[in-house]
């Protein structure tokens, strides 16, 4: 079980417990400002980027080759930007928190 | 396994040059072929510009047989943006609940017709009506609408071994123009007199504009919507153990429909207008010159999709660009994945397996390339699950 807080671009900040699938999933599930997750995690949309606070950074892990090439036309990103639909929930993830990029 | 195939038919020429030439109406276009260029160029939208003259972007190109300005389409950030942001709410409405019910009962409704019969051909029986009576959904206009639009035929614009048509083009305007008209008269909730009522830079949108973002509505999903509900049935009339497969893991559906965006590229590319003197693949483009960006080619590109040529039902990861890229992407795309999401769930549900009879193939001539993109007609035998 993870607690994953997301704060949206107006600054609200919600914290959810997921246990398994996608960051991205768990977003929608919930409603989250800003993650459409249109293709449904096949990383060819982008509508799910966030970016991770710094310190968090060691539990997600850089962004993959496949997403750095994505985010790289990305005008918001940044090296903290991840596609959450690439980030599978776990233990490892409690207490992240994701500023919604868009 | 040979009738459902997509060739693809830019894979030498992506390798060996990365760019293809093709004479449009005396406007040649450099076709951009490789998966990074294309997503770069998509991006870069100073250099390679929409807002061009209406219908030059357009492979083939609409000048002769249009002035209406398809809007967000035809406009630049970040005007197109400020467009973008008033219809972006409407094209998302496919994500409720209730749309997707409405959807799944069309659907259901349409599958149950044509298990009846002994055969069906799929472009003018199936795919048409389905892809008419899902519009009425997007407009939210009366079903009955729907009849009009099948009447006009497979193609908005474009009638079998003619390129572009000047009298059908004609008359999607007037109906158009036509609705606008009943809207302004008699508002209701539909979009017609949702655009009338939207506010763009302190004033309401002009009839223009709301004509220009409903061409872009109709043409934008009408041939590329048949071709992948075509596409998909031929696929699986030759994959049966994909439809089983469906039936027992409906989940993987979502993926399903990304892996045949990509697969069959229903569009097979959308052009630029080049602003100044620049290169690409080491090779001088000039200013006011056209580029196109070949998603079709791109979508095959070996160094970035593992087996390229194969259909992977549940590929995971998918950076296709079957829906465009970047600013211009697909407006249609909410709607034409629930339109896919739910035919592939309930034909699994339903169809037991699916017998192509004879087929007329649809293939483009892209000059230096010829690319099957469907076809014109098609008749299957569904066979009922019991």
């Amino acid at each position: 079980m993870a607690k994953i807080t997301f704060i949206t671009s107006d600054n609200e900040s919600i914290t959810i417990e997921g246990n398994s699938g996608s960051v991205m999933a768990l977003a929608v599930e919930n409603g989250i400002k800003g993650i459409d997750g249109d293709c449904g995690g096949v990383c060819s949309c982008a509508t799910c980027h966030v970016h991770v606070r710094p310190e968090d950074m060691e539990k997600t892990g850089a962004a993959s080759e496949i997403e750095t090439d994505m985010l790289e036309l990305d005008d918001n990103a940044n090296e903290f930007s991840r596609l959450c639909c690439q980030l599978e929930i776990g233990d490892h993830l409690d207490g992240v928190v994701l500023k919604v990029a868009k | 396994m040979e009738k459902s195939k997509l060739p693809d038919p830019f894979e030498k020429a992506r390798l060996d040059k990365g760019y293809g030439e093709m004479n449009d109406q005396d406007d040649p276009v450099t076709m951009l072929l490789r998966h990074k260029d294309v997503r770069k160029s998509a991006h870069n939208f100073k250099t390679f510009q929409s807002g061009a003259q209406p219908g030059r972007i357009v492979v083939p190109s609409e000048v002769n047989i249009r002035d209406t300005r398809q809007i967000p389409f035809e406009v630049d950030p970040p005007l197109h943006g400020e467009y973008r942001a008033i219809v972006e709410p409407w094209f998302k409405r496919p994500l409720q609940e209730e749309y997707q019910e409405k959807l799944t009962a069309q659907i259901t409704s349409l599958v149950d017709e044509i298990l009846n019969k002994d055969t069906v051909e799929v472009v003018n029986q199936f795919a048409l009506p389905l892809q008419s009576r899902a519009l009425t959904l997007l407009l939210n206009t009366p079903f009955s609408e729907s009849e009009t639009w099948i009447s006009w035929g497979t193609h908005v614009f474009r009638s079998e071994g003619e390129a572009l048509d000047a009298d059908k083009a004609n008359i999607l305007y007037d109906y158009i123009d036509a609705e606008i008209g009943r809207a302004l008269e008699n508002p209701g909730d539909d979009m017609y007199s949702i655009l009338l009522s939207s506010d763009f830079q302190g004033r309401k949108l002009s009839k223009e504009e709301v004509k220009g973002v409903m061409v872009l509505t109709f043409a934008g999903g009408r041939d590329t919507v048949i071709n992948a509900v075509t596409n998909s049935i031929a696929y699986l009339a030759e994959h049966p153990e994909s439809l089983k497969r469906l039936r027992q893991e409906p989940e993987i559906a979502v993926k399903a429909v990304e892996e045949f965006i990509r697969y069959f590229s229903p569009l097979t590319q959308m052009g630029r207008v080049v602003t100044e003197d620049t290169h690409v693949c080491e090779h001088a483009i000039k200013a006011d010159s056209r580029i196109s960006l070949c998603w079709a080619s791109a979508n095959r590109d070996a160094s970035v999709f593992e087996n390229p040529k194969e259909i992977v039902l549940d590929r995971k990861i998918n950076p296709h660009v079957g829906f465009g890229f970047s600013h211009h992407n697909c407006l249609g795309a909410t709607h034409a994945r629930q339109i896919l999401k739910i035919l592939l769930n309930t034909l699994a549900r339903k169809v037991k397996s699916i017998e192509i009879q004879d087929y007329k193939e649809n293939i483009e001539d892209l000059d230096e390339f010829e690319r099957k993109v469907g076809y014109y007609r098609m008749n299957v035998k569904f066979n009922k699950l019991t």
